[in-house]
């Protein structure tokens, strides 16, 4: 294997910067479209498990809908087909004035793919309490909302922290997909500094050491997170 | 709605048929690669040698942590330069698939055997049985037979992941749609489309797995 080995390209200008920007992009993508993910999820969840039919069935195709086609394809809908679909002066507003037209489209497009996976979480973590206790609720005299407030949401929300954290590692993984559409967000970096300057090796390696970085100090900050939100005596513990 | 032109879809059905059959066939063989390097790295993660385990968690825990778009393009830089030649991108990307894929399916299978009684395996030891027999026979038929469905959903994840070959440049069923939208600048006829075949396929095999795993649990 021939190959000139230069570690040193990674921490000279511009490159060291653009890993930087990279890195910057991919953290404001996928937060932003966390905030997004975790909010509509947990809405279409929630409607889920309502007693109401009709809720439950929009809840229902939205998953449907959004888990059953590949995320690429998805990211390409939202960037080069909704702005046809949009009444007129949207569609104009998005294409001339939109500020970001390539990050908003991928903070759109994971947020709502993530929330069709979020909201699955929700509903397990809502169905996992037992019955009774939404009975108990309702015959203390509970409305429907008053149940999910104060009993359903609390309890149901600090059984599912864990799958949340791999949910939200996920979103960090994906928020990849963006530079399919342009945002410089690390992949995309590590891939110009390739082809600039043909040192693939450690452009490669440093976007590999970034995205473990940044797991392995997810998972350690959400780690003392569950231990703070396990409820006492409820469930069992994780097995992985 | 503005005019939405069918032909620009029907004029290009063999050209996207093309690629869906490369895009069934990547899956295919990457998922039969993975399911079986899964299920080793299950047994090295429940052998008790402390090396294998190590391996076999070290393995896992890192490719879960990498985005799979970044490990395709590891191999497709990687590769050619590792074996001195241009190498297909499809071999690249297949290599790629098999070892990210390899990790998750390694899961899937750790909780299939662990799902199996241990009295089962037992048996199978005191009826004279070596490891790899007990295994062979006794343990991993039914523990894949009861990861069935689970094995066939992360087998349709598989299948929508190859559309990421795209990066590549590789000619599957999405990499063909763009190139055709491109093209004929037909993108919103192209990218609906290939939504809804996604779509189609992706539900009607849930659908599918749905109804197994009812016949099996019951």
């Amino acid at each position: 294997m021939r190959y000139n080995w230069n570690w040193g390209i990674l921490f000279q200008d511009p490159y060291f910067e653009w890993l930087i920007t990279g890195i910057e992009w991919t953290l404001i993508v996928s937060s932003l479209a966390w905030i997004l993910a975790f909010s509509l999820g947990s809405l279409v969840g929630v409607m889920r498990t309502l007693p109401q039919r009709l809720p439950r069935a929009i809840g229902a195709a939205y998953v449907e809908l959004f888990r059953n086609v590949p995320l690429l394809v998805q990211m390409f809908i939202w960037f080069y087909v909704m702005p046809e679909l949009v009444p007129d002066d949207l569609g104009r507003w998005i294409k001339r004035d939109m500020p970001y037209p390539e990050a908003t489209s991928a903070i759109l497009c994971l947020g709502t793919y993530t929330a069709s996976r979020v909201a699955e979480q929700v509903r397990a973590g809502i169905e996992s309490i037992p019955r009774g206790q939404r009975m108990a609720g309702l015959a203390m005299g509970l409305r429907t909302w008053q149940v999910y407030r104060y009993l359903l949401i609390p309890v149901g929300y600090r059984i599912i922290v864990p799958p949340m954290t791999s949910e939200f590692l996920t979103i960090f993984k994906n928020s990849s997909l963006a530079l399919t559409i342009g945002v410089g967000e690390v992949l995309m970096q590590a891939r110009q500094i390739e082809n600039y300057t043909f040192q693939g090796f450690e452009a490669f390696t440093a976007a590999t050491i970034i995205y473990v970085a940044v797991t392995l100090v997810v998972v350690a900050v959400m780690a003392r997170v569950e231990v703070k939100t396990r409820i006492p005596g409820y469930g069992v513990r994780k097995g992985r | 709605m503005i005019d939405f032109d069918f032909n620009a879809i029907i004029r290009n059905l063999p050209y996207l048929w093309q690629g869906m059959q490369l895009s069934l066939l990547l899956t295919g063989l990457a998922a039969a690669g993975s399911i079986v390097l899964g299920t080793i790295l299950a047994l090295m993660r429940l052998s008790g040698v402390r090396l294998f385990q190590w391996i076999g968690t070290a393995w896992v825990n890192f490719f879960r942590s990498l985005p799979l778009l970044l490990v395709i393009f590891w191999f497709y830089f990687l590769v050619p330069m590792v074996v001195q030649r241009q190498v297909d991108a499809f071999n690249s990307a297949l290599i790629g698939f098999v070892l990210f894929e390899a990790a998750y399916y390694c899961e899937i299978m750790r909780s299939g055997i662990l799902s199996i009684s241990r009295g089962q395996a037992w048996a199978g030891y005191a009826l004279g049985l070596r490891y790899s027999q007990t295994m062979r026979y006794v343990v991993l038929p039914q523990a894949f037979r009861n990861m069935l469905p689970i094995l066939l959903t992360q087998t349709i994840i598989l299948f929508q992941d190859t559309s990421l070959v795209f990066v590549v440049g590789l000619a599957d069923f999405m990499t063909s749609a763009v190139t055709v939208a491109q093209r004929d600048s037909r993108l919103l006829e192209l990218y609906t489309f290939t939504a809804l075949v996604y779509f189609a396929m992706c539900y009607g095999a849930s659908a599918y797995v749905k109804q197994l795993q009812k016949k099996i649990h019951r």
